[in-house]
């Protein structure tokens, strides 16, 4: 008998007599025989327990996370640090391991933070209100633009090149099966060429997607895309945005943007090899019945006592789903809530300094980095936290020398940008010291 | 269930009121009782050009949600927008709060529609 299968071979017999059966193979009979195996799997002999458990150990400890290493590397996933408050708050066994609750008013504290996020966010973008949280800042990018097609009733959308490339990639996927026109404005000195833009927005664009700071780290002008972009009738300007940016960037809900998502990770969520992450969507009034997924809404119970509710979810969701926009009925629940207590824990003045000191250190990078004029600036634009450098040394090559020495080096955009082979785009975070910035300098001027 | 005189009906319970070239559109009396408490309208815009039997806004309550469509093609020349701040006025008086005024397509399509004492009867057989 199998050490964690309960069934003895008798419970097993008297089960297969019960459904008429002989044997378990039978069970598969359905299978074509040419496909089955048709003999036992090449494995080695059982093991105990303690010998799996070292085993995968070791073979986990081949990973290497950013806690053992130097991180220069973002390009949508950031290294930022996580107040301990955090994780003893999530780690709470009420919050853990809830799901997103399916009869949502009995669930009035998970209903009282996720509206805490949604004001949190909301106030953050400068919009009139925010939702419950969607997967990610790909998913998010891709739910905007949906609702922008149903909001609109047109076809063509249209993003910057300098939006990052996963996100482009989910927009594909999804409009080829929703039959939307993906239209990709390139990219000129490193941010969206304006000239392009203007003669792609018409009367059939539902939507203008760009991302600022963009996939290069450069402040885009959202104000004179936000221009370009409501030329069209009806036309939805969306804009992806690094929440940590807006501790000292201006408001996205100042500066005529219709509908604001980004990802969420940043805001104390760790890097996690990819994932789970968290997408935020945040829209002005005229879109409240449009936006997708869950909103929670503040209201009184009948002792007139301060109570929570899902509100204004766009029926089309649950009964006239061939209308829908999105069918998205859950939301990121474990990670908005890491989300709201690191907003909560930083406040304004702790966010504007997380910005602050990582615009600075990644000035600061920059500088040293370009002093001796082995690598040379891509661009020559406002950056936050981010830069593209270039050299003649392949980008491999370098982040070669950097692991030697325990740093994760740069991002290379030759592999999503073939007209930019040799970039590499460096991202600097308020963790970093002068001295991990002065080893990543003189290392990389060793090669 | 009250049905206006004058008014011109489709199957779907919408009403149309001629007036000249342009007519006014709701939804009767019957659909609303039927909705039970209105909670949103969503119209289209003005402008918006529909043919006949397109659906041109919804009608949400808190019991259902329907899509209501063109008795008669048509561009939308006015919405009522009194009705976005309160739908509940359709429960009041179905039949005075209009959704939205169209300059009609084609004045003709109006004759393939019920007449109020035909609908009346088919009203009779739906219930």
């Amino acid at each position: 008998m199998h050490p964690y299968i309960a069934n003895t071979p008798e419970d097993i017999q008297e089960m297969l007599k019960a459904i008429g059966l002989e044997n378990v193979d039978q069970l598969f009979d359905d299978i074509p025989k040419d496909i089955k195996l048709s003999r036992e799997l090449d494995l080695p002999k059982s093991k105990s327990e303690l010998e799996v458990s070292s085993y995968l150990k070791k073979l986990a400890d081949k990973n290497c996370s950013i806690s053992e290493l130097t991180s220069f590397l973002g390009a949508g996933a950031y290294d930022h640090y996580i107040p301990s408050i955090v994780n003893h708050v999530i780690s709470r066994s009420e919050f853990y391991t809830s799901y997103t609750p399916y009869q949502p008013e009995i669930s009035q504290g998970t209903l009282q933070y996720i509206f805490e996020f949604q004001t949190l966010i909301a106030n953050l973008t400068g919009m009139d209100l925010a939702n419950a949280s969607l997967y990610d800042g790909g998913t998010a990018v891709v739910e905007a633009a949906l609702m922008a097609a149903a909001y609109s009733k047109k076809d063509e959308i249209i993003i910057s090149k300098s939006v990052k490339p996963d996100a482009r990639k989910i927009l594909h996927t999804y409009a080829h099966v929703q039959d939307l026109k993906v239209i990709e404005v390139d990219v000129k000195d490193g941010v969206t060429d304006m000239e392009a833009l203007d003669g792609l927005v018409n009367d059939n664009t539902a939507a203008v997607i760009v991302q600022s700071p963009n996939f290069f780290g450069i402040i885009e002008d959202l104000e004179a895309i936000g221009k370009v972009a409501h030329k069209g009738k009806k036309t939805t300007f969306i804009a992806s945005v690094d929440p940590i940016s807006l501790g000292i960037l201006k408001k996205p809900g100042d500066m005529d943007v219709d509908v604001v998502v980004g990802e969420g990770q940043s805001l104390g969520i760790p890097v996690s090899f990819g994932g789970p992450y968290l997408g935020f969507m945040a829209v002005k009034k005229d879109y409240v019945r449009k936006i997708p997924g869950r909103i929670v809404g503040q209201t009184e119970d009948l002792d007139g006592k301060r109570s929570f509710v899902l509100t204004l979810t766009a029926r089309e969701q649950h009964i006239r789903r061939e209308k829908a926009t999105s069918n998205i009925c859950s939301n990121q629940g474990l990670n908005s809530l890491a989300a709201t207590v690191y907003m909560v824990t930083m406040g304004k003045e702790g966010l504007r300094e997380v910005a602050l000191q990582s615009t600075k250190k990644a000035h600061y990078a920059y500088e040293q980095l370009t002093k001796s004029g082995k690598f040379k600036p891509m661009f020559d634009k406002p950056f936050f936290k981010e830069f593209a450098l270039t050299s003649d040394i392949a980008p491999e090559k370098i982040n070669e020398a950097l692991r030697k020495e325990n740093i994760i080096g740069g991002y290379d955009l030759g592999k999503e940008y073939p007209q930019f082979e040799n970039g590499i785009l460096y991202a600097v975070t308020e963790k970093r010291t002068k001295d991990e910035i002065d080893k990543l300098t003189s290392v990389m001027e060793g090669i | 269930m009250k049905v206006a005189k004058g008014l011109f009906y489709t199957k779907d319970h919408e009403w149309v009121k001629v007036e000249g070239d342009e007519a006014f559109i709701g939804i009767s009396d019957y659909a609303q009782h039927h909705l039970g408490d209105i909670v949103y309208v969503e119209l289209p815009d003005v402008d918006d050009e529909f043919e006949k039997g397109e659906d041109f806004a919804a009608v949400e309550s808190v019991k259902a949600a329907s899509d209501v469509f063109m008795p008669v093609g048509g561009k939308v020349v006015a919405i009522n927008e009194e009705l976005m701040d309160d739908p509940a006025l359709l429960n009041q008086d179905a039949f005075e709060n209009w959704l939205i005024k169209v300059e009609l397509a084609d004045k003709s399509e109006v004759e393939e529609l019920m007449n109020d004492e035909d609908y009346e009867k088919f009203l009779a057989e739906e219930e």
